[in-house]
């Protein structure tokens, strides 16, 4: 907000965000949304203005009783130029502000915390890393930057937040991300605006920006009992995926430890990097990629596992960054002292399976899974 | 003459209709049926068009109803969801894309330019078949069960997750695209090849120049949202994975192509509403259009642009930076050309003698509305505003100002400004007034407040609400509900001018131009000879110096 004029910031953050005409400001982007979209109302306020009065004026001066001849004219290049470099140049403005501002609308710091979210018909569901789950609602703390990485197991959705003047179109096959920062407490609307079959319209939910210590309060209230990459290991074990990924040097498959992150060679010599996008497209379509120095035998696991599978699998190859169970805490930073599912809370051993919320088990009868 | 109207109509007591002309050249129904004449087929679009029309708005005054309170009470979510696509689908592609070209542009083209008919009336009739066609495949679609994807058929909900009418509202949509490109064909080549001796590009009324660019956007586009068509309906029935991920298929690549017809699709909506708009304000003003070629340039201009601009429709989907930015600096170009058009008409009322019949009427109001809409474009084209605003009731607000606003009300002007020509009756002026403002003060109290309401963050195909933004929505469906008094009061007046309006002679607005040269309604022929055309167009001081040399020549 730094280079906004206080007057101005003022205004918008004590009258307008509170007028019934305005959407709350709830995040620290939407105030520089709402500075812009001033500026662009002034445009159309100006714009409709000019030729509001050229006409009324031209109707008073010259209608038949006061002016009942015509003076004909061809035009005039001067005039015409004008009116066409004009609009051309706050157009043109407008372009280069809209775009400064779509960029930091859309490139989230490197240091946002992040949360999973799945769309389906018809609701949203959120999956914390510390492995709470939420349907239709989801729970941030304020002053912090999260990052939303969103996937549709069906249809388009569209993830919008107005209070946060944030949207992304959710889209089945493929991550798309979305990030801001909440600064009020408060509970925001939370909307799919993509239309997405029968029940779009009850495709809604609300946001909870809390203060960061309420915000540790409800993620230990509501823990599952276990993380993300817990429940990810445990797909692991049960998909087979270790009978291959051992990590030894003979493995058939290769070893996934300090994969997340890291360029991988391909067997067609290209290089890409190990993003979530990636480590998705590895589990579902192997074959599209192959890495270099390794065959093509990895199983499809199309259809068998589900978003929230592939989200818990990829959390845990994330995890193998580092040895997980003992330094979670610091490749998870959303993970709060003293919460539910770090070490030593939580028991990591697949005895797990026999609690409620468990991804583990028989790939085809849990909620991991597909059907 | 009164002095502040220009209408000029012959001594009502000693005239009559003229004794041969296109109505009364033949009757009966094979007469119609069989016609190859451009004007008989223009009043079969008419009819047609006009049908679909009111389902469409029947469609959507049952939505402003449903939208009356905030829980989704009065239909199903289901019946919501089938009622916009109806009223998307049918006034998209059965009412807006043809209603300009196929009805004014059939009528008017060959008589403007000195022709006896277009290039090929055998393809002309052959066009209106085919959409007649088309249109019966969507009535099939929507008695036998509607269909709810929207009229933008998002895969893979189109083609994986719905289970109505998709198939036969897409070949519907398929089956009437042909007849768009055969139209635009048919323009094209009655516009070079067909004009009259004399009738050189630059002496064209600049109604020509807009339906020339709404023609070569026909025949450009139109094919892409065919093939789109046809590629929903194999990977319904086949399954072909081209958008379904699940199969290897780009669900985004569906986005582009659809947008790349629909995008410029909304130029094919707006063009011919400005061709109308420089007839009719030059007329009122007694002046030649301010600027005529960056006129007639700006309608190229902006059917060239409107090919590079489709991806703003998707700045939230995920397209790579760059191309956000490409195209959201291209959809800033194509607003210029527009706002050149705006600035031209206005200041072609400058010096001008300035009268205020039913048309000129129409012709403010479309000035006003469509600058409104078209800034609200700006706003959207904004990249990050647009994340916010996006599918949301500004861009419904939006594109229902450019739209209903902008060329609803240029087609409203353009039947009224030619209706002495197509039916040689005038309808009522007072009552055409009224209604012209009655659809003004309507339409803006239907949608100014879903601009409010987008901003708020309301997402648009919502069939419930949240309930703090009721107000907002009961003032549009109370608008929505003046707005069709607006529409209803002139389809009165227009059926009771067929036997009792006034007899309107050749001329009744004094306007340039060949059409008012000849007798209304026209003959069969158009002409009895071809005419030679030995003046600009808009030439209002040789209409003068006629008049009066007609005048000394009987006096
Ligand atoms: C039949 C043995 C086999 C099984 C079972 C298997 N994989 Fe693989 N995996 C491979 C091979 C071989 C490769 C390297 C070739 C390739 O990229 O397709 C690979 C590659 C990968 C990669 C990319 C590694 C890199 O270095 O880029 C990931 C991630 C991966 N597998 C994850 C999994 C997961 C998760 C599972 C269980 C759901 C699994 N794999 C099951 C054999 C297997
Ligand atoms: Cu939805
Ligand atoms: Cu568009």
């Amino acid at each position: 907000m730094h280079y906004i004029s206080p007057v101005l910031w003022q205004f918008l953050e004590k009258w307008l965000g509170n007028s019934p005409l305005f959407p709350p400001e709830g995040s620290a982007m939407s105030v520089h949304v709402d500075v812009f979209f001033l500026f662009l109302l002034l445009v159309e306020i100006v714009g409709v203005t000019i030729v509001t009065l050229m006409v009324v004026t031209f109707t008073i001066l010259y209608r038949k009783e006061r002016h009942p001849v015509a003076t004909q004219i061809e035009g005039s290049t001067l005039l015409e130029a004008t009116w066409t470099l004009i609009p051309l140049a706050v157009f043109l403005v407008c372009f280069a502000w809209g775009a400064l501002l779509y960029f930091r609308i859309y490139d989230p710091p490197t240091n946002a915390m992040n949360i999973y979210i799945v769309g389906k018909q018809w609701m949203w569901k959120a999956e914390h890393p510390g492995g709470q789950h939420e349907i239709d609602a989801l729970h941030i703390p304020i002053d912090r930057p999260v990052q939303l990485t969103m996937i549709s197991q069906d249809v388009f959705h569209s993830f919008s937040i107005p209070a946060f003047r944030i949207k992304r179109e959710v889209i089945p096959g493929r991550y798309s991300t979305v990030w801001f920062e909440a600064t009020k407490p408060g509970v925001y609307h939370l909307f799919c605006t993509q239309y997405c079959g029968t029940d779009h319209s009850a495709m809604v939910g609300w946001v909870y920006a809390m203060k960061p210590e309420d915000y540790r309060a409800w993620t230990q209230g509501s823990t599952s009992g276990s993380s993300l990459a817990q429940n990810g290991e445990r797909l692991f074990a049960s998909l087979g995926c270790h009978s291959c990924h051992t990590g030894q040097e003979s493995a058939r498959g290769p070893d996934l430890a300090g994969l997340y992150g890291s360029k991988v060679r391909l067997a067609d010599g290209t290089y890409v990097t190990a993003n979530d996008a990636y480590l998705r497209r590895s589990i579902l379509t192997p074959g599209a990629q192959v890495v270099a120095g390794h065959s093509a035998i990895m199983p499809t696991y199309q259809g068998q596992v589900s978003e929230e599978g592939v989200i818990d699998l990829v959390q845990f190859i994330k995890s193998l960054n580092s040895n997980y169970r003992i330094k979670q805490g610091a490749t998870a930073p959303e993970l709060e002292p003293g919460q539910a599912g770090t070490p030593g809370t939580v028991p990591a051993e697949p005895a797990a399976q026999a609690q409620p919320g468990n991804r583990a088990g028989s790939a085809h009868t849990t909620p991991g899974t597909v059907k | 003459m009164s002095s502040t109207s220009i209408i000029n109509l012959p001594n009502q007591q000693t005239a009559r209709m003229p004794k041969n002309h296109y109505l009364n050249s033949g009757y009966g129904l094979k007469s119609w049926a069989l016609t190859l004449d451009h004007k008989r087929i223009a009043i079969l679009y008419l009819l047609t068009t006009l049908f679909f029309f009111c389902i469409g708005g029947l469609m959507a005054a049952l939505m402003r109803l449903e939208l009356l309170t905030p829980a989704g009470d009065l239909v199903a979510s289901d019946t919501y969801n089938k009622l916009f696509s109806i009223h998307g689908i049918i006034m998209v592609f059965f009412f807006l894309v043809p209603i300009a070209p196929a009805v004014l542009g059939n009528f008017l083209i060959p008589i403007m330019i000195g022709a006896k008919d277009v290039a090929f009336p055998k393809l002309n009739l052959l066009s209106y078949y085919i959409f007649l066609i088309g249109g019966f495949f969507e009535l099939y679609s929507i008695i036998w069960g509607g269909v709810d994807t929207g009229w933008t058929f998002t895969t893979p909900l189109s083609t994986h997750y719905v289970n109505t009418n998709v198939i036969s509202a897409a070949m519907g949509i398929f089956i009437a695209g042909f007849s768009s490109i055969l139209t635009g064909l048919n323009f094209v080549v009655t516009i070079h090849r067909l004009r009259a001796p004399g009738m050189t590009w630059f002496r064209l009324p600049l109604f020509i120049w807009s339906y020339y660019a709404t023609a070569i956007i026909f025949i450009l586009a139109t094919p892409v949202i065919a093939i789109t068509m046809v590629l929903i309906a194999m990977e319904r029935v086949f399954g072909i994975g081209v958008f379904d991920p699940a199969l290897g298929g780009d669900p985004i690549l569906f986005q582009h192509l659809f947008w790349f017809y629909s995008h410029p699709a909304v130029y094919v909506m707006i063009l011919p509403g400005m061709g109308v708009m420089s007839e009719v304000v030059g007329c009122f003003s007694r002046k030649r259009v301010f600027g005529y070629t960056a006129v007639a340039f700006s309608s190229v201009a902006i059917a060239v642009f409107s090919f590079f601009v489709w991806a703003h429709h998707m700045f939230i989907m995920g397209i790579s930076n760059y191309s956000a930015l490409v195209f959201s600096l291209f959809s800033m170009l194509v607003a210029i050309p527009s706002a050149i058009k705006v600035f031209n008409w206005s200041a072609t009322m400058y010096k001008g003698s300035i009268t205020f019949e039913t048309p000129m009427l129409y012709a403010f109001s479309f000035i006003g509305l469509f600058t409104i809409g078209g800034l609200t474009g700006v706003m959207l084209a904004s990249l990050g505003m647009d994340i916010h605003m996006t599918e949301t009731y500004f861009v419904v607000a939006h594109f229902h100002y450019v739209m209903v606003g902008g060329m609803v009300s240029a087609v409203m002007c353009g039947l009224h400004f030619w209706w002495p020509k197509i039916t040689g009756r005038m309808y009522p002026e007072q009552l055409g007034k009224l209604a012209a403002s009655t659809l003004f003060i309507g339409f803006n109290l239907t949608f100014f407040p879903q601009f409010i309401l987008g901003y708020l963050g309301m997402p648009r195909r919502y069939h419930a609400y949240p309930a703090e933004f009721q107000v907002l929505n009961v003032m549009s469906t109370a608008g929505a509900s003046i707005l069709a008094i607006g529409y209803l009061l002139p389809a009165m007046y227009f059926l009771w001018s067929l036997k009792y309006g006034a007899i309107a002679g050749s001329n009744p607005w004094q306007a340039t131009g060949l059409e008012w040269q000849i007798q209304s309604p026209p003959l069969k022929d158009n002409f009895e000879e071809i005419p030679v055309v030995d003046f600009e167009a808009y030439d209002y001081e040789w209409l003068a110096n006629k008049t009066r040399h007609e005048v000394t020549n009987v006096g």
